[in-house]
């Protein structure tokens, strides 16, 4: 079922942060739990072209996840992982996120997660992202993500709404 | 001062402008009404803003008119382009796990 709820990514040039924000016709906990329980995460969270496993998902204030993706055609895989600062269900997640594919450690940032409950049991889902420097989080926009681009002007809106 | 298109929308007066004028061109009289600001502030916006290429002026008859110029701000979507699509993808594929979810729960 297509969905009309647009996702709004704020990444103002020369910052270290980015935000992105989305709202889902569900009820918060429901929001929460497809971000937290692994089942549900392995079904939406990988980029389509690959496959997803989850090493570690320890899902509470202290603890820590590692979730690795690999390209289907065996042309290798990579992992992410993170401390995970606070679990405040079903409203607040914070916790950090190191791509390990980079020649060097330490790029990591931090990740603060809301989810806010709106009428009609929906709820809206902001995510603020706060880098080491503004190269990271310009890198990690511009990271061998595929470049399929259509025509800008929803985007753009996304853009001048903000 | 060298001017770019992303220090150009980084100011939340000057997002508000380019939306109105997007939307149809507009004068520097109707635009300022939009905002409280003074109307040197609104002029002064609308300066940085063409010195970016993002808005261009046509006479027309006694009026200056200004336009959007949509190409210039493709810079911007193009650059946050495929975080966007990776995103929106993903949100998606969310949209249809809650779904299922709504769907157990009422099941209950």
């Amino acid at each position: 079922m297509a969905s009309k709820n647009e996702t709004k990514i704020t990444a103002e040039k020369g910052k270290q942060e980015l935000f992105i924000e989305r709202e889902f016709d569900a009820p918060r906990e429901l929001v929460f739990r497809a971000f937290s329980e692994p089942e549900f995460l392995l079904q939406w969270m990988g980029p389509s072209d690959m496959d997803m496993r989850i090493d570690k998902l320890d899902n509470r204030s202290g603890g820590s996840y590692r979730f690795v993706h690999s390209l289907r055609n065996g042309g290798g895989e990579f992992g992410f992982n993170g401390a995970i600062h606070e679990v405040a269900a079903p409203e607040r997640v914070i916790r950090t996120f190191e791509f390990e594919g980079l020649p060097e450690r330490g790029h990591v940032s931090l990740e603060f997660l809301t989810l806010s409950e709106l009428p009609g049991d929906r709820t809206r889902l902001s995510i603020q992202s706060i880098f080491k420097s503004v190269d990271d989080r310009d890198g990690l926009l511009q990271s061998g993500m595929e470049t399929g681009l259509n025509d800008g002007f929803r985007k753009l809106d996304d853009l001048l709404a903000k | 001062m060298r001017r770019d298109v992303f220090q150009a929308i980084a100011d939340p007066t000057r997002r508000a402008i380019l939306t109105l004028i997007a939307l149809q061109a507009m004068t520097p009289n109707a635009l300022a009404e939009h905002f409280d600001t003074s109307r040197q502030a609104v002029s002064k916006h609308i300066k940085i803003l063409t010195e970016c290429q993002l808005v261009s002026q046509e006479q027309q008859g006694r009026e200056i008119y200004y336009h959007f110029n949509p190409q210039k701000m493709k810079e911007v979507a193009d650059w946050l382009a495929p975080f966007q699509k990776m995103w929106e993808e993903r949100f998606d594929r969310l949209d249809n796990i809650l779904e299922i979810l709504k769907t157990e729960k009422n099941g209950q």
